[in-house]
């Protein structure tokens, strides 16, 4: 053993040789166009050439109360909408997670696969499909609220600029809803029969039991899930584009930084691209994602407790 | 016989090889256009005619979607992967494109002189000494009516603003139609179909164009605010629930007969005749008082230029010249019946109603659209923020005096004539 251990240990070229291929297709498809975006945020065409000015564009975008007032409409609606998901989805997806791990239920595969086939449809059908139930003109909704005497309540919601940006979120809700449903689904489904058969030795059963022993140990994956919607959410664009357009109607009320993003970058209409300014508000927008993952990373996931069966 | 064989073979080789070539040797011309509606007239009706006259050039359409078009153009013209011709927005995304060096200036091709200036306004340079693109049609603005509900509610076709919303309270009053089709979902219509189509009544065509051009007039001037407060009104007249009402739903309340009267364009002819399966009607924005001067919106809105970078530059003269002629005048305006004819030429059209919309040409001064030339080069883009206040103004959330101050404000922040 110990005439082995003198010899030189051999280069092991596997490690790069097995790392490469996906090192390589990373860094071309995701590094490089990150740092290329980086770097044309902090450029300026003037007369047909890039001018480097710094943290000029950043400048712009905080400075000058037009951009300013755009960006801080749109962060202010990103919010509202990963709000409106963190309330809804989430605690939605625990809740029909708990219901389909309950033994008593019946037809629980099917409740399963029809609460996640929204999540495989395009949202090209979805913004369409949406759009059309919630139509005054063509819709059901109006016939169907009319059924029941609440004909009263309707209104055009995705028309109206107090109610559209929260439409589309519960819309957003309803194709999403099946991904956090099935990571919590897979989490209750791994904790141990021991552990809830001594729950139950101490007394603890039925919703007690779901408090106290079922939710912390799916913890670690509401965490993940909440990291992964943040993500999602203030990334998103598809939805807003093919249900309101690139201009975010009405009135700018459904305007994310996906859609204000796109409409900077490749112009609108008549509205020039402007890659640069365009390629800033990507910057800030990575740097916000980046902000809320190490919040996470560092001040949440490390605190919480993990358990090992 | 072995031999004899085998040098037919060779020799029809050779001969399949020369026609291969001399097939190879066409020149292939691509065409980048964002009309995907008018594949099927190009491929079957233009691009026939014009192989025809031309053997040995091929021309291919490629249309991309309407909004996607600018950006997915500049991309691939900066790439050098874009076709040979062209299809022109009017004024300044073209205008830049020129002034990148992606467009080839066309001022000397025959074809030109069968353009007035007014039409070559779109594709010239600011001060008019240079054009980027051949003119290929503009579209008119005003009202399509159902005459079949005129005739039963016994309407006449209104001359005066007053006589419009008299009928339109008359319809409403009926209550089997909805006065007029639009919707605010979309934005555009209501600047576009809305704004733009009553607006040269009241700034008198280009003479306020070109004031608010020079800043003499500003946008918060009577003539600039007046429009939108008439827009206001049109709220009380349009359907349940418009403000999620889209453009394609305005476009089929109208053709199934539920609405009696239409705030359009002209391109909307050839869709409403294939639909509609009522009378339609037409009739121009109306003045404000009888016997005024009336004014049209007969927008130059497309063209056609050269990639500068086209391998085929002598094939893409040709078709661009082709263009210019009475034979392409003719035939694009009965093909696509509602795009008129920008050239000299005395172009005959079968269609009745086109024919109703070009008969305003002769009584009323055209105009084109106000946000279209200049005034769209800055952040805020003029263009964009009139589609979201005359939104705002017919959903009633914005006052007709807010509007058109904040466009103001937007517009002297960049704008050196306004600052």
């Amino acid at each position: 053993m110990s005439a082995s251990e003198e010899k030189k240990r051999p280069v092991r070229w596997h490690i790069a040789v097995f790392l490469a291929p996906a090192v390589l297709v990373y860094t071309a498809i995701m590094i490089l166009p990150l740092f290329g975006t980086l770097q044309l945020s902090l450029f300026r065409e003037v007369e047909q050439q890039q001018v480097f000015v710094g943290f000029d564009n950043f400048r712009i975008l905080f400075g000058d109360p037009r951009w300013s007032e755009s960006f801080w409409n749109a962060l202010f609606n990103n919010t509202w909408f990963f709000i409106i998901h963190m309330l809804v989805q989430n605690p939605l997806g625990v809740l029909f997670a708990a219901l389909l791990s309950s033994p008593k239920l019946r037809f629980s595969v099917f409740y399963r696969t029809a609460i996640f086939v929204p999540t495989i449809l395009s949202f090209v059908i979805v913004g369409f499909v949406w759009k059309l139930i919630l139509s005054p003109l063509w819709g059901i909704t109006p016939d169907m609220l009319d059924a029941i005497g609440l004909k009263s309540l309707f209104a055009p919601w995705l028309g109206k600029p107090e109610y559209a940006l929260t439409t589309l979120s519960l819309i957003s809700v309803w194709q999403f809803i099946g991904i956090p449903m099935m990571l919590i689904y897979a989490a209750l489904l791994s904790i141990p029969d021991e552990v809830l058969e001594a729950a139950e030795c101490d007394g603890v059963t039925g919703m007690s039991q779901f408090w106290k022993i079922k939710l912390p140990l799916v913890l670690p994956s509401i965490g993940i899930i909440s990291i992964l919607t943040f993500v999602g959410n203030f990334n998103a664009f598809d939805l807003i584009y093919t249900a309101q357009g690139a201009l975010a109607g009405p009135n700018y009320a459904t305007d994310i930084l996906g859609t204000f993003l796109y409409r900077t970058f490749f112009g609108f209409q008549l509205q020039i691209g402007d890659p640069n300014m365009g390629s800033t508000i990507a910057s800030v927008m990575f740097l916000i994602i980046l902000a809320g993952v190490s919040l996470y990373l560092f001040g949440i996931q490390t605190r919480l407790r993990r358990y090992q069966f | 016989m072995k031999s004899t064989t085998l040098k037919g073979l060779l020799l029809a080789s050779t001969l399949l090889c020369s026609v291969g070539l001399a097939y190879g040797q066409d020149a292939e011309l691509i065409i980048e256009s964002w009309r995907n509606d008018d594949l099927e007239i190009w491929q079957s009706k233009l691009i026939p005619a014009f192989e025809a006259k031309h053997p040995g050039i091929k021309v291919k359409f490629t249309p991309t979607a309407p909004t996607e078009y600018n950006a997915a153009l500049n991309f691939k013209l900066e790439a050098g992967s874009a076709g040979d011709l062209i299809t022109c927005r009017p004024f300044d995304a073209s205008l830049a494109l020129y002034e990148a060096g992606h467009l080839a200036p066309v001022t000397d091709l025959e074809g030109m002189k069968n353009f007035s200036d007014v039409a070559k306004s779109g594709w010239s340079t600011d001060d008019g000494s240079a054009q980027f693109c051949v003119p290929m049609a503009s579209v008119i603005h005003g009202f399509i009516y159902n005459k079949d509900a005129f005739d039963e509610l016994g309407l006449s076709v209104p001359q005066t603003e007053g006589e419009l919303f008299a009928a339109l309270d008359k319809i409403k009053e009926d209550g089997n139609y909805v006065p007029m089709a639009m919707g605010t979902n979309d934005q555009w219509e209501a600047a576009t179909m809305g704004y733009q189509n009553i607006g040269p009544n009241y700034w008198k065509g280009e003479e306020g164009r070109l004031a608010l051009i020079k800043g003499d007039q500003k946008l918060t001037d009577d003539v600039w605010v007046q429009p939108y407060e008439t827009l206001a009104k049109w709220k009380d007249y349009l359907g349940d629930g418009f403000e999620a009402q889209t453009y394609p739903d305005s476009q089929n309340m109208f053709t199934l007969g539920r609405a009696a009267i239409y705030p359009a364009g002209s391109w909307e002819i050839s869709g409403f005749n294939n639909l509609a399966d009522f009378q339609m009607g037409a009739f121009p924005p109306p003045v404000r008082n009888a016997g005024d001067d009336c004014f049209i919106s007969d927008h130059t809105d497309i063209a056609i230029g050269m990639n500068a970078k086209t391998a085929n530059p002598e094939a893409a003269k040709a078709f661009l010249n082709w263009v210019g002629s009475e034979e392409f005048a003719t035939l694009y305006a009965n093909a696509l019946p509602g795009f008129f004819s920008l050239s000299d030429h005395d172009v005959k059209m079968d269609d009745a109603l086109a024919q109703e919309f070009v008969s305003w040409r002769g009584k009323c001064n055209s105009t084109i659209r106000s946000t279209y030339q200049i005034l769209s080069r800055g952040t805020p883009n003029l263009e964009n923020e009139t589609w979201n206040a005359s939104a705002n103004v017919i959903r009633g959330t914005e006052s007709p005096q807010d509007a058109a101050k904040r466009l103001q404000d937007g517009l002297s922040s960049w704008n050196d004539n306004h600052k």
